[in-house]
């Protein structure tokens, strides 16, 4: 044992730090690894099994309605009962909203209230990564999550309609405006919940609010929609209505843009009303973008 | 009930802009009143079908939710409730001071523009007692276990939501023996039976329904007291 006073004073020891030498990827392949992280946690994918629960259960959700419909495709026309299937694509968002709002509500807290509450940003932007970088990598990241829960159970019910024989040429036109109106879902869906989601650092509250959001809003508008286009014998006005809920904005704009059957009580009743649903589904995105890059502007390194 | 805890909650609950973010939910139920009687002045009973859609299927389990899940999830949360137990009072009495404030929200953030809004449509007396009374009952029924649900599982908001807008919408358009576990349909049926005949429809008896309720209620209070009293404290993934 050595006497304290022969210890030395102070003493730098080196404990074998090296430098690193090898490749530094650019600003651009951070944003890319930061979109597959986000792609991946949104389904669960690289966490904890409990947190795969509620996005797999919803995947399982959104999908078994697709194969049992595609079963019943083939079934049917063997017996001669068929000659297209059940349900429209377009309308099958609209049917399964309730977990398609439960899905998104669940990934964009996961996404950003957990970044905020823990504090992770400063780390994120000490990479040559720009602030409007991450918001692009977790906005692109959700639309991407929401629009492959979405495609796949219409690729399945396309399948089902090819095995079943229904007219092929048709049915790829279908399936590719419902597609077509998946991303306008996947985009609308994504930029509202992010926006609300980037507010609290509280998970809970940002599922609930964006919960609230999404089907209260849906509630609202459809029963509203109901009692003037049925009972006022008013569907222009209903149609119109229409726009305050982000399910019936891009039903409309399907309505509109494709000609196809409306999921509530009235559609878009002119052309000009479609137009005004598609420029306002964009708007919405693209407001989205803006509020959450002011928003993040903000945020504390 | 202790005072100290129901204002501490209160504050918890509706301080800031919280209050104005509920506050804006239950002035939408008034403005939805207003509009449908602007745009659609057709007979009160298309008016009681719009509310009775919005607040019972949507409205009251959504709003149970944030203030049941609210009474006591943050403090879990962020770990102060262990200041809360460490005080010389009995679990039972924090849960129960606790709801007061989640059932008092419900009061005066739901059932309160739910009563309005069906005077606003000009329903009817008898109606509109109807939707309050119903309207209270499954507020309460909701906040109890939602507040029972966060002392359960620190993933309370997504069985929560799973539960109101999976298995009651879904589930229960699908299986109709879903409906007897369905709170909205209790409040419905007591709504059905105060309200004139044909204003609303209800798949569960009046009896099952208040029986049921009641039973939610108590055990729900009792054993949430029991859970906080066995609450172990984990941090969160």
């Amino acid at each position: 044992m050595s006497s304290p006073d022969s210890a030395p004073a102070g003493v730098i020891h080196n404990i074998g730090y090296r430098g690193y030498d090898g490749e530094r990827l650019s600003r651009r392949a951070i944003t890319l690894a930061l979109y597959t992280h986000g792609l991946r946690g949104a389904f669960g994918l690289g966490r904890a099994a409990r947190s795969k629960v509620i996005p797999m259960g919803m995947a399982v959700v959104m999908l078994l309605p697709a194969v049992v419909l595609a079963v019943v495709a083939v079934v049917g026309e063997q017996m001669g009962q068929l000659s297209g299937p059940v349900v429209p694509y377009t309308r099958y968002a609209m049917i399964l909203q309730a977990a398609l709002a439960i899905f998104v509500a669940v990934a964009a807290p996961q996404s950003v209230s957990l970044d905020l509450r823990f504090h992770s940003l400063p780390l994120y932007l000490a990479r040559p990564l720009a602030r409007a970088d991450y918001v692009r990598a977790k906005l692109t990241a959700l639309t991407t999550a929401v629009f492959l829960l979405l495609a796949a159970p219409l690729l399945v019910m396309y399948l089902g309609s090819l095995a079943a024989g229904f007219d092929a040429a048709s049915e790829t036109a279908d399936v590719a405006q419902a597609l077509l109106g998946a991303l306008l879902y996947a985009a609308v869906l994504s930029s509202v919940s992010l926006v609300i989601a980037s507010l609290t650092s509280r998970r809970g509250f940002g599922i609930a609010a964006i919960v609230t959001v999404l089907v209260l809003s849906y509630s609202i508008v459809s029963s509203m929609q109901g009692v003037i286009a049925f009972d006022a014998d008013d569907p222009t006005t209903a149609g119109w209505v229409g726009l305050f809920s982000p399910m019936t904005l891009v039903d409309g704009v399907q309505v509109w843009a494709f000609g196809v059957t409306t999921s509530t009580p009235a559609g878009p009743p002119n052309d000009l009303a479609g137009a005004a649903f598609l420029l306002t589904s964009l708007a919405v995105v693209a407001l989205g973008y803006v509020v959450l890059n002011r928003r993040y502007r903000k945020v504390k390194v | 009930m202790n005072r100290t805890i129901i204002r501490l909650t209160a504050q918890g609950m509706l301080g800031g802009r919280r209050l104005w973010l509920l506050g804006a939910l239950a002035a939408l139920i008034l403005v939805i009143a207003v509009a449908t009687r602007l745009l659609a002045p057709g007979s009160p009973a298309d008016g009681a079908t719009v509310l009775r859609t919005i607040v019972f299927s949507t409205f009251l389990p959504l709003f149970g939710l944030i203030v049941g899940t609210g009474a006591i999830a943050p403090e879990i949360d962020d770990g102060s409730v262990v200041h809360l137990l460490a005080k010389p009072v009995s679990r039972h009495t924090i849960v129960q001071s606790k709801l007061v404030v989640a059932v008092g929200a419900v009061v005066a953030l739901a059932v309160l523009p739910t009563v309005l809004a069906a005077v606003i449509l000009g329903t009817g007396a008898q109606t509109v007692l109807a939707f309050g009374v119903g309207a209270l009952a499954a507020g309460a029924v909701y906040a109890v276990l939602f507040l029972l649900l966060t002392l359960l599982t620190r993933h309370a908001v997504i069985i929560g939501l799973v539960y109101a807008l999976i298995w009651e919408s879904l589930v229960g358009s699908f299986v109709p023996g879903a409906r007897n576990l369905s709170i909205q349909q209790w409040a419905l049926s007591i709504t059905d039976a105060i309200a004139p005949a044909g204003v609303v429809a209800a798949d569960v008896g009046l009896g099952l329904a208040c029986g049921l309720i009641v039973a939610v209620l108590v055990v729900g209070t009792w054993y949430a007291g029991n859970r906080l009293a066995a609450l172990t404290l984990a941090t969160e993934d």
